[in-house]
């Protein structure tokens, strides 16, 4: 397939502004039909969210948001990554993680955060590890599919040329695990940051979370409608610092596959 | 060198191999000539030791051996000088050196500067096979094994990879042991054919040949294959289809069944 040129890039550029547009208009109109209780303005929310970066009160709770939804996200990632490559290639491990992961992945959020309250008491430590479990399982099933899914045919070669077990590692285990891990990854991410959140507005952490349980205690909607929008831009200022260059890697990759040359 | 001794290998209550004796020297191109499904490939994976001996021995004295496969098994995402290099990284040289190494080989196969960096998708089939003999010299083998590498490949393709890994196999002064099913292939390479019967396979014929060098007259190879052929216990093993065991006979329709022109008799 044609990768778009410029015009295809402008014309997609357009069509998501009109997406933009029309959400705007929607949220307007609900604004009107139904009153600053319900849904503030555009002009409140934007009033308000300046009033939050303004003051100050903002930026050291996204900062503690980030902290909490990355941090959890790379603790929880990793052990999930490390768990699934080493199940995909010791069959025990895998048999006797794959179980317990499939546990984690079925269990509420929810349902940590209360044991994570119940475990670390109120505070950043309780958001940390909600996202930590959420996230681990992710990992690992993507890990251990794409460790499974491996070719026997290279595995074979690279036993015939005496490759040591590095070198199985990183040549032919972590590049097959590529196109498995990147859709996890940016999964993991995302509920990262909704389950931070979750687990700070509940356990009365700092962070945007604790920014929402106090514009909801406060009955303040346009600071509520404030938070949420700074929590989608951070997570979509992550996803483009952290996602988009493995993203981008993973297209030149394929886009490498092109004619093949005469022999 | 390499030996061979006794094997017997079955898959299941199938028996594949029934007591195979084989035995190559420093120096020579042995090509291993047997019907499709006869066990060859199982011979080879025994040889190289990915196959776990069931009964027999198979003593290896060479200090480095190398394969080739049928498929050229290259690493997808890699390009075609990491992947040539791949043994290279296993032996722990260092990736410059390994690098350099790799492009000199695979620029006497007749790959380009160009295609140095491209990955296996972005070459033909013909080139990639080019990339796994590469991978396979890069190490410098004494033992070189090879199973059928260019059976997928047409014709005339086949024919320069035949003269290149005569070459090469010259050059480095390595043995080799070459599965074929393919007599032309045979004469064309072998110093000695060993023939195979369909499976249970066993040793037939143990046979010194002359290679036919790729500047011998044009009839030089047919006339070679059919001299192979005139022997009955060759024209039996190669001609019977494996499920039956019923031999063919050693006039043209036999010819016509393996692909090739009758001789001028």
């Amino acid at each position: 397939m044609a990768r778009p040129g410029f015009r295809g890039t402008a014309a997609r550029a357009a069509w998501t502004a009109a997406g933009l547009g029309l959400l705007a208009l929607a949220w307007q109109w609900g604004a009107t039909a139904f009153g600053p209780f319900v849904l503030p303005s555009l002009q409140d929310t934007w009033q308000a969210m300046l009033h939050l970066v303004v003051s100050g009160v903002a930026g050291p709770a996204l900062l503690a948001t980030l902290v909490h939804a990355l941090g959890g996200c790379l603790a929880g990632g990793a052990v999930g990554l490390v768990l699934g490559i080493a199940g995909g290639l010791v069959l025990p491990v895998g048999a006797m993680s794959r179980p317990v992961f499939t546990a984690l992945l079925g269990t509420p959020p929810i349902a940590w955060v209360v044991l994570a309250l119940l475990w670390f008491g109120p505070g950043g430590a309780a958001a940390g590890f909600t996202v930590a479990i959420t996230a681990a399982p992710i990992l690992f099933l993507a890990a251990l599919e794409g460790v499974a899914s491996r070719d026997p045919a290279l595995t074979e070669m690279a036993l015939l040329y005496r490759a040591p077990p590095f070198q199985r590692l990183t040549d032919l285990v972590l590049p097959a695990l590529a196109d498995f891990l990147l859709p996890a990854l940016a999964t993991a991410l995302a509920f990262s940051f909704k389950v931070a959140v979750m687990a700070e507005v509940l356990s009365g952490a700092d962070g945007v979370g604790g920014g929402l349980a106090t514009a909801r205690a406060h009955f303040d909607l346009a600071a509520t409608m404030a938070w949420i929008v700074l929590a989608v831009v951070v997570l979509l200022v992550a996803d483009a610092l952290l996602l988009a260059p493995l993203r981008g890697w993973r297209a030149s990759r394929a886009g490498r596959a092109g004619v093949p040359s005469e022999a | 060198m390499l030996a061979l001794e006794g094997l017997h290998l079955a898959f299941g209550s199938v028996p594949v191999l029934a007591g195979i004796d084989l035995t190559v020297k420093p120096g020579e191109l042995v090509v291993l000539l047997g019907p499709s499904g006869c066990g060859k490939t199982s011979l080879l994976r025994l040889a190289a030791g990915v196959e776990a001996v069931q009964g027999g021995r198979v003593a290896n004295r060479f200090a480095r051996t190398a394969m080739v496969f049928q498929d050229p098994r290259l690493m997808p995402w890699a390009d075609a000088r990491d992947n040539a290099a791949f043994g290279l990284k296993a032996l722990g040289m260092a990736r410059a050196e390994r690098r350099a190494t790799a492009e000199v080989i695979l620029r006497r196969l007749g790959l380009s500067i160009a295609d140095f960096g491209k990955r296996p998708a972005q070459l033909s089939g013909g080139m990639q096979q080019r990339v796994a003999i590469a991978r396979a010299f890069a190490l410098r083998p004494d033992l070189v094994l090879m199973d059928e590498p260019f059976s997928a490949l047409d014709v005339g393709l086949r024919g320069d990879l035949q003269a290149l890994l005569r070459a090469e196999v010259e050059g480095a002064g390595a043995a080799a042991l070459f599965v074929t099913h393919d007599i032309t292939e045979a004469v064309r390479l072998a110093d000695r054919i060993v023939v195979l019967s369909p499976r249970p396979a066993r040793v037939v014929a143990d046979l010194p040949q002359q290679p036919i060098r790729t500047d011998a007259a044009p009839g030089a190879v047919f006339e070679a294959a059919a001299a192979l052929l005139r022997r009955p216990e060759v024209a039996a093993a190669l001609a019977a289809p494996v499920t039956t065991g019923a031999p063919l006979r050693n006039d043209p329709a036999t010819f016509q069944s393996l692909g090739m022109p009758a001789p001028a008799r």
